[in-house]
């Protein structure tokens, strides 16, 4: 499947991943309301981390095996298994954080004011993930990797 | 005869299924449930009795699950014994079903102390979905008021909270001086012991219900409780949620080896070939203590049915093992605690802490020869797993452990080996 593949080198640690991953999942789509105005505010799924000199961008890596599948309680998490996404439905999430509490990554994000997960889904619908076409400097590819 | 039966349909039993399923596609399967419904979630029962959801948000699978799995569930059906010589399960309404390969995923039942008055109508345990659908009803068919929760465990704060939104006026009792004993420290405990009080709970802890009194009007319904210390509390219903135990019937008796659970290898075989058990009803590998043991939690079933039905397919694979490992939402305060989070004083251990006491906010870690051995985040869970992999995966953290507990701490902390390893990054 196509993956969303950060290239530290290259990576400045300008967040701009962040700004337009919470763009995209706005009910708006436009950047000053989804920051400023919209309510619920919306989240940004890809995580920005800065440990100087290092920093990369991560989001749900939509694992073969996902931890976050097995030990969901609700049946919200589910593994595609014809795209091979990880999806979250969040109508069946009960926000019970077992799937924070196993993933490797770090990659679920509690939405607190929804009492729900949230995270990565790819952005379907785009040609191409917010962050990965919004990075200046090409730090994040989507590209074919063996699952 | 049957290719694989498996007795029991929550989350092992349906593991099972699914796995047996990527490895053999012809097999016959049978599912014995004595539910109702086959394929809900069990942990979701506060849900229900608070109305956050009906039976149909609590199916954790799609309703044509049996359909696309071609596994026949038997639902309603009782198993009421073994025949390991013939091997057959013999089922309440006289049918044998003969089987190839067994699995044993009956789970647990609550544990029930003798209480004089137990018998009383308004008297519930709180483990399954018709539990639940009792406790709802009954709710609503009295006005209840208030409650008396007995045990202040994961089953109990749980029952707490629904009852609370409900309305309810709720006193939880714990035999243990602390809540969530097992989970959670002293500090951690008194921490969320506040904000549950702040919701209007009362908590009565270091003692246990000796007597569950009747109502003036009619001795038959519950009217009160007297606690151990002598003290009167006034109430409506009383849940009993101190926690679970195996239901073993079946194998008492047989030569399927049992100690506190069913005993099981690596590979959820039990002692007789062919049977092998799974879930709360089993005794199963724990990776921080090396040894097997009752882990009665969804996750672990999940992955020992899996494990299970993989192997009775033909394929081997070995459990890795889980340990003692909750999350909770309860009141609105995350927390994560898995592991050794309370250990005995123990001079082998290094203890870190951090605490912001007024965002209700404790981390800590515990280290074995700078192994992560057990962990508890108090209101501030955001990427727990990382830090449960490193505790999983055996990783020594010497060189970083000062930023395990870190506001930022994150996957850019670790060695760039293991980030590559974990191809966070190229």
């Amino acid at each position: 499947m196509k993956k969303i593949i950060a290239n530290q080198e290259a990576c400045m640690g300008c967040g701009l991943c962040e700004v337009y991953c919470t763009t995209a999942h706005s009910k708006s789509k436009d950047i000053v309301k989804a920051y400023n105005s919209e309510r619920p505010k919306p989240i940004a799924r890809i995580r920005r981390e800065v440990n100087k000199p290092v920093s990369f961008a991560i989001q749900c890596r939509h694992c073969e095996d996902a931890p976050c599948v097995t030990s969901c309680l609700s049946g919200a998490m589910q593994k595609d298994q014809k795209t091979g996404e990880v999806t979250h439905n969040k109508d069946k999430c009960i926000g019970c954080w077992t799937c924070v509490m196993v993933c490797p990554y770090g990659a679920l994000i509690m939405d607190k004011e929804g009492h729900v997960v949230t995270k990565c889904d790819l952005c379907q619908g785009l040609a191409e993930p917010a962050c990965v076409a919004n990075c200046p400097n090409q730090a994040l590819v989507f590209k074919e990797v063996k699952a | 005869m049957v290719k694989y039966v498996i007795v029991g349909a929550s989350a092992a039993g349906i593991a099972a299924v699914e796995a047996i399923r990527k490895v053999d596609q012809a097999g016959d399967i049978v599912v014995i449930t004595e539910e109702a419904c086959a394929h809900y979630s069990r942990p979701m029962i506060s849900d229900l009795v608070s109305g956050k959801a009906d039976v149909q948000k609590m199916k954790c699978k799609n309703d044509d699950f049996w359909k696309t799995n071609n596994a026949e569930a038997r639902i309603g059906k009782k198993a009421i014994s073994l025949n390991l010589t013939e091997k057959t399960v013999n089922l309440d309404d006289g049918e044998k079903v003969a089987y190839e390969k067994l699995l044993l995923a009956t789970g647990g039942k609550p544990f029930v102390p003798k209480m004089e008055g137990q018998e009383k109508d308004g008297v519930f345990t709180f483990t399954n979905l018709s539990d639940a659908q009792r406790l709802a009803a009954k709710i609503d068919s009295i006005h209840a008021k208030s409650a008396v929760v007995i045990g202040a465990g994961l089953i109990g704060i749980s029952v707490t909270e629904a009852l609370v939104k409900k309305g309810l006026k709720v006193t939880v009792v714990e035999l243990q001086e602390k809540i969530l004993s097992l989970l959670l420290d002293a500090k951690a405990s008194d921490i969320v012991e506040a904000i549950i009080r702040q919701a209007g709970v009362n908590f009565a802890t270091g003692q246990s219900v000796q007597k569950i009194l009747g109502r003036t009007e009619n001795d038959g319904a519950v009217g009160g409780v007297i606690l151990t210390k002598g003290d009167q509390v006034p109430c409506d219903l009383v849940i009993v949620a101190i926690g679970v135990i195996p239901r073993t019937e079946l194998v008492v008796g047989t030569a399927v080896k049992l100690n506190r659970g069913i005993v099981v290898d690596n590979f959820m075989q039990t002692t007789v070939p062919d049977v092998y058990a799974s879930g709360d009803v089993a005794e199963t590998f724990d990776f921080i203590l090396n040894q097997n043991r009752l882990l009665p939690l969804w996750p672990l079933a999940v992955l020992e049915g899996r494990v299970a039905g993989s192997n009775m397919a033909g394929a081997k694979v070995i459990y890795e093992g889980g340990t003692n490992m909750s999350s909770l939402k309860y009141f609105g305060i995350p927390l994560v605690s898995i592991g050794m989070a309370n250990p005995k004083e123990d001079p082998t251990l290094e203890i870190l802490v951090k605490q912001d006491l007024q965002n209700n906010v404790y981390k800590k870690v515990v280290l074995k020869n700078n192994v992560i051995v057990g962990m508890t985040l108090v209101n501030c869970i955001d990427r727990a797993g990382i830090l449960f992999n490193l505790m999983k995966t055996h990783v020594n953290v010497k060189k970083y452990k000062q930023d395990l507990l870190r506001d930022d701490f994150g996957l850019a902390v670790l060695p760039v080996t293991l980030q590559r390893k974990m191809s966070v990054v190229q």
